[in-house]
């Protein structure tokens, strides 16, 4: 008995022990919380197998090899048809969803930052009016938007035998936009050279006149200059190698246009509404991140003699960015994320094909969900690195 | 000592979990009777078909059907609840369990059965994919659509079908895919499309909720075989022979002109294969795990395929489908049910 209890009275004196001392019980936390998340892991990688099983399937990728079958009409960067295989028509949706959340993102920045500064605005009617359009657009949801725009090209613009007309080259439908498509012959390589040299040269350039500036304090148009060259250089090859483009010119045929460039209506409707949608919060991340910056800097800079708009792109923006970048972030995130919404206008992105189609017709839900959710981890990791990085660069360089 | 501290953990959490036992789901059946409701996956709108009506109540052709499930299990056929699901999650959803069966014109293909692990029941509507588009075209005939933009609905053999047969013919298109009936009605008399394609029983139901049905044509093309019948999970062998036979319940009730008028008189028939029906002889019913009254209570309570039928989609409804394929065997179609005996 004596002895027993002795024990027991040891055990419980080593654990007070353990847990007294700062680095075991540091140890034993990270044990027990380690041992949760193993134990959820396995219970849901158990309860997977054990469903798979009681319903007779098996968890692999081989479908990814098999022919499609299904045809995704916009496929604007790789060749697709109903012949491909699955993996084909996921890589065709995976960079749909790039394509568009890239072009939001652009667009969406643009907007942003506009109608942030125009927040700003001493104007009454301006301020309002952009004040007015962020809190409508903030407060409906992007789902709606999406329709709305879709419903707005679909119904209002016309059908293409009565489109819309411009210079005979452009022509508006509610079945998309449709642009002439450059096309290029012999001796555009010539431009395509000259072109990538004149950037090259305008990069360079750009380093020495900083550092001639930073040195005599010359300062040098660079704006001017570099686009003098660009422009002067191109535009003179292009004259010399005889003009080597001519246009695709989209035409009525049958019930469609065809040739030139087609934008279609699902790309425009995903790209404008998620574009105006994450750019009123964007505006008002930078309207916070300008009004962050204290007026004594803008009253330094003048009394240093800078004229306002130096002011604003060599004291304010440049601050204002530090605060701005992180929650920009998080926007570009959302973009991303929200571009999954694709669907419900039948804009083929990485949703509507594996997650979709794919999924429907081979029944594989596990793995065509693993592949779309590890399409969005790994924009998502990509967009926060390329942030942080930027951040890093941006971030206040302490002396 | 971190290490094995962890490892030790680690194993007795996994053999803790691997050892709780899977509560095996009970039968479907015991779930739909402890339940008290039957949960039906059906289509998000398709006039006759499965639509809900202006005070909210579901009715169609799949919901009759749906109907008739609970009649046989619960005796009671207003205990449904329809489960709307578009093309693309309807499997997804009854694999998960949202519903008990599914009820909502789908195709029986291989890779469903085989692949998506699917029963199938038999076929309920004998159907055929066409196309649907508007007289002021002048399209005569699916041939002549090269380059025109088609609306589809995402997840079906619709959209293989399609592909399938402009790759054949070598015309090309542009696919539209759209999620519900709805949203590509919408698209269609919209004008973003051309052409709306899908099984021709659809086209027929969608056409009849236009303003202006008679300027849309179906072209007389029809590409494929759809038959369409009802799905459970695999692995339930007592449900799916439930829904098996709720089907040809119906139809054995046509065949042997049991209707919902006179199925109280009909307990007093001579035909030994009515009375089984019935459950007025026999133990069908106990076998099925059912009341001995299922098939009556199906037929009083909805009717035969043939009242269903004319009901929802026949020739004196707006959707005006005459019976062709789906009329019986004795008159010339397919439908035919194994004998109840
Ligand atoms: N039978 C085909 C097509 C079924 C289908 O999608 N039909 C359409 C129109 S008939 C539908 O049910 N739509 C209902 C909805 O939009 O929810 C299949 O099983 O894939």
């Amino acid at each position: 008995m004596a002895v027993i209890s002795e024990n027991g009275a040891n055990t419980r004196n080593l654990i007070t022990r353990l847990w007294s001392n700062r680095e075991t019980r540091s140890v034993i936390i990270q044990i027990v919380t380690l041992t949760v998340i193993f134990a959820t892991l396995a219970f849901i990688f158990r309860n997977v197998v054990i469903n798979l099983d009681a319903r007779g399937k098996e968890f692999n990728f081989d479908f990814l090899f098999h022919p499609a079958a299904y045809d995704i009409t916009f496929s604007p960067f790789i060749e697709y048809s109903s012949r491909s295989t699955h993996l084909r028509a996921a890589v065709v949706g995976i960079l749909n969803t790039l394509l568009v959340a890239a072009c939001g993102i652009v667009l969406a920045t643009l907007l942003g930052f506009i109608m942030g500064i125009l927040r700003l605005s001493s104007n009454w009617i301006v301020n309002r009016t952009v004040y007015c359009f962020l809190e409508f657009t903030r407060n409906v949801p992007v789902l709606l938007h999406i329709l709305f725009v879709h419903g707005l090209i679909v119904i209002q613009l016309p059908v293409p035998k009565k489109a819309v007309n411009l210079a005979d080259s452009f022509f508006l439908t509610n079945r998309g936009f449709f642009i002439p498509k450059p096309v290029w012959e012999s001796g555009s390589g010539l431009v395509a050279v000259v072109l990538l040299i004149s950037i090259a040269f305008v990069v360079l350039f750009k380093r020495w006149a900083k550092k001639a500036q930073d040195s005599t304090g010359r300062v040098y148009p660079v704006l001017g200059i570099s686009t003098g060259v660009i422009v002067g250089a191109t535009a003179l090859a292009f004259l010399a190698a005889d003009m080597p483009l001519s246009w695709n010119i989209p035409e009525l045929r049958g019930f469609n246009f065809s040739g030139g460039i087609a934008i279609k209506p699902e790309f425009i409707a995903l790209w404008l509404a998620l574009s105006y949608y994450t750019s009123s919060f964007i505006a008002e991340i930078v309207r916070g991140g300008i009004l962050a910056i204290s007026h004594g800097q803008t009253e330094a800079a003048h009394a240093l003699g800078l004229r306002p708009n130096r002011t604003l792109q060599l004291i304010i923006i440049p601050q204002a960015l530090r605060v701005i970048v992180p929650p920009l972030a998080s926007q570009y995130l959302n973009l991303t994320k929200n571009s999954s919404l694709a669907i419900a206008i039948g804009y083929m992105d990485v949703v509507a094909t594996v997650g979709g189609i794919t999924l429907m017709q081979t029944g594989k839900e596990m793995e065509t969900m693993i592949i779309v959710l590890l399409t969005y981890l790994v924009f998502s990791l990509i967009i926060s690195g390329f942030m942080n990085l930027y951040n890093k660069k941006m971030a206040l360089v302490e002396r | 000592m971190k290490n094995r501290l962890l490892e030790f953990v680690v194993a007795v959490s996994a053999v803790a979990l691997l050892s709780v036992t899977t509560t095996a789901g009970a039968g479907t059946l015991e779930d739909v009777k402890k339940r008290g409701v039957l949960r039906c996956v059906v289509s998000t709108g398709v006039a006759g078909f499965a639509y809900p009506d202006k005070s909210g109540v579901w009715k169609g052709f799949d919901i009759d059907f749906c109907r008739a499930t609970a009649a046989a299990v619960l005796g009671d056929s207003k205990k449904i609840k329809a489960v709307t699901s578009t093309g693309k999650t309807r499997f997804t959803k009854l694999n998960a369990n949202e519903g008990d069966v599914l009820w909502r014109n789908t195709t029986i293909t291989f890779s469903r059965d085989v692949g998506v692990k699917l029963r199938f029941h038999g076929v309920n509507y004998y159907d055929g994919q066409g196309f649907m588009v508007n007289k002021k075209l002048g399209v005569k005939s699916a041939k002549e659509l090269n380059g025109a933009s088609i609306c589809i609905q995402t997840g079906t053999t619709t959209e293989l079908n399609l592909a399938d047969y402009f790759h054949a013919n070598g015309m090309k298109y542009e696919a539209v895919p759209i999620e519900t009936n709805d949203e590509a009605r919408q698209n269609y008399v919209g004008g973003r499309c051309d052409v709306y394609t899908t099984d021709a029983s659809g086209l027929a139901a969608t056409r009849s909720t236009f303003s202006d049905p008679n300027n849309h044509i179906i072209l007389p093309e029809i590409i494929s075989k759809e038959p369409l019948g009802p799905a459970t999970r695999h692995g339930d062998d007592q449900w799916s022979d439930i829904v098996t036979w709720v089907y040809y319940a119906t139809v054995t009730a046509e065949e042997k002109g049991v209707t919902q008028a006179n199925v109280d008189k009909m307990k007093s028939s001579k035909d030994p294969e009515i009375l089984r029906l019935l459950g007025v002889e026999g133990a069908q019913g106990k076998e099925l795990g059912l009341s001995k009254d299922w098939a009556y209570n199906i037929i009083k309570q909805i009717g035969n395929y043939g009242e269903i039928f004319e009901r929802n989609i026949g020739v004196k409804t707006p959707i005006g489908l005459s019976r062709g394929l789906n009329d019986l065997w004795t008159r010339g179609g397919l439908q035919y049910a194994p004998p109840f005996r």
